[in-house]
């Protein structure tokens, strides 16, 4: 069932042209457990692929990971998962998060 | 009336809110604008294109000859649609043109909103709205009767008569202060975009269009790898958007992710000649909301209006994608039905219905109730991604392939194409799709 598609993508390179004020004070998204490799699989899974920005990993080792770092602040986790794995979803605290320059 | 710090407060200058700050200050209201980004515009995304028609509509009544039409920072007027229906390895595009795509009033422009939303926050300025950025709104404030008198953001609480809550489509505040229901995820899609940086001279000679005018493409079919959803172009004044719209229900449970899919859609054969040699200059994520009439939530409180994305006033036809003309006529009615109540001194939710009458009595309801099976229609219709681009294929295969095999006579070949998909379900298909739309 919960098999990460086939990803080509440099994940990394993805988000790399956009301009970012990072809080570094923190996540402004949150789960249920604390630490994100304890969540559920499947709906883990689900995130990995609705995720516009790939914040949401599962490595090759099967570990989970999620860095809110590049968070284009859409919402589609919230929507996605907030009656499942995502407890808290607010904005970024004031003058951080992405900064569009071109929208 | 109690005293208030502001007649209006607006959350959020995009399209929607901005238009009533805009209204609401020129029809001489004290207007306050708060908006979450840096500027106003840092924190949105469209594909997209806008259709005047409102936004004229809003300038012819309160402008005063000070909007300069040609002033206005559109990317480019969009004087061909094409329509692109793809699979794996095939294309197939209709390409139109008319002098009506291009006629003041129905005419369409590309966008870009980080510098769109710029100008629109500009002219609020002028026309003597306040406006703080860089904060978000976290809560709205009540009094004891639940009637909505403000704002709270970062320490400050801040009141007025009307709030004017224009906060987008991943609507906190009208969920969590208004009650609002969560949109289900087969009522939003997610939207993914690159911008490619190409010069002008590129652009109008890869879509083949005049001067200074542009090109909106919109595509079907393995785009999404089967996903209900599509792929999108528009042509700007030195670059491409591109990008993905899927629904997010379906896209979670399939096989693929969003960006994948994107990596895939920017290889297609038919994609790749289009951003060769471009820069990616930003990689861009929103939502969208596809419930269409029947996913509007409450928009009408004490104290309170909701408008544009907020309110989920957005329409997705498969060859026709709005949303921002329908933010500005909300934002624009809105307004006037916040001033109406401020000046009679009620501002109740009953005093602000006619807001709701002005919607429904426009565009903006009127065509989300035409469209209202679409959706229910497009999510079913899960061929349209999948065999009908691979069936299109094989029909024109069949049209212009030669190979020095002995040929057989158009129906011969065309048969057994059309046979293979089903010629009823597919009439059948068809037909339910045309009632919808």
């Amino acid at each position: 069932m919960s098999t990460v598609p086939e990803i080509t993508v440099s994940v990394d390179e993805l988000i790399g042209a956009n301009k970012y004020n990072v809080d570094e004070g923190g996540s402004h998204i949150g789960f249920t457990a604390e630490d994100v490799d304890a969540l559920d699989e499947a709906e883990f899974l689900k995130l990995v692929k609705v995720c516009p920005a790939a914040l949401y990993k599962i490595g090759p080792d099967g570990r989970k990971s999620f860095d809110y770092a590049g968070c284009l602040e859409c919402g589609t986790c919230r929507i996605c998962c907030e009656d499942t794995i995502v407890a808290r979803w607010n904005n970024p605290a004031p003058m951080m998060g992405v900064q569009y320059r071109f929208g | 009336m109690e005293e208030r710090d502001f007649d209006i407060i607006v959350v959020g200058c995009g399209c929607a809110g901005a238009i009533a700050a805009y209204v609401a200050a020129k029809q001489g209201k004290s207007v306050l604008i708060v908006e979450r980004g840096e500027s106003a515009g840092s924190k949105n995304m469209t594909g997209g294109r806008i259709y005047a028609h409102s936004l004229r509509k809003v300038f012819d009544k309160y402008a005063d000859g000070d909007v300069e039409w040609d002033n206005i920072p559109f990317e480019r007027k969009i004087t061909h649609e094409r329509i692109a229906l793809m699979d794996p390895t095939s294309n197939m595009t209709i390409d139109f043109t008319s002098k009506e795509l291009g006629e003041a009033g129905s005419d369409s422009y590309s966008v870009l909103r980080a510098p769109f939303d710029a100008w629109l926050a500009q002219l609020c300025e002028k026309a003597g709205c306040e406006i703080i950025a860089g904060i978000g709104v976290e809560d709205l404030v009540k009094d004891d009767a639940g009637a909505v008198i403000g704002i709270k953001a970062g320490d400050d609480e801040i009141t007025a008569q009307v709030v004017i809550l224009a906060e987008g489509v991943n609507s906190l505040l009208a969920e969590r202060c208004l009650g609002a229901p969560r949109p289900k995820r087969s009522e939003m899609a997610v939207g993914i975009k690159e911008v490619f940086e190409l010069s002008p001279r590129a652009i109008e000679d890869r879509f083949l269009t005049p001067e200074g005018e542009g090109a909106a493409m919109l595509f079907v079919g393995d785009c999404t790898h089967g996903t209900v959803g599509g792929g999108f172009l528009y042509t700007n004044k030195t670059s491409i958007s591109l990008g993905l719209v899927a629904t997010i229900e379906e896209l979670s449970l399939s096989n693929t992710t969003i960006y994948q899919a994107m990596d895939d859609f920017k290889r297609h054969p038919a994609v790749a000649p289009i951003i060769r040699d471009a820069t990616m200059t930003e990689h861009s994520g929103h939502m969208v909301s596809e419930g269409g009439y029947d996913m509007i939530p409450p928009l009408v409180h004490d104290g309170c209006l909701v408008v544009g994305d907020a309110a989920m006033l957005c329409m997705n036809l498969g060859y026709q994608v709005r949303g921002m003309d329908l933010a500005v006529a909300s934002g624009q009615f809105a307004a006037e039905a916040a001033c109406a109540a401020i000046d009679e001194g009620n501002v109740s939710a009953s005093a602000l219905i006619p807001y709701r009458t002005m919607l429904e009595n426009s565009f903006v309801v009127k065509d989300l109730k035409t469209f209202r099976a679409w959706p229910q229609t497009m999510e079913k219709w899960d061929r349209m991604f999948t065999e009908y681009p691979t069936m299109v294929a094989d029909v024109f295969n069949a049209l212009f392939v030669v190979d020095g095999m002995p040929q057989q006579h158009l129906v011969k070949r065309l048969l057994p194409v059309v046979k293979q998909r089903g010629l009823l379900s597919l009439a059948k298909e068809v037909r339910g799709a045309l009632k919808a739309l």
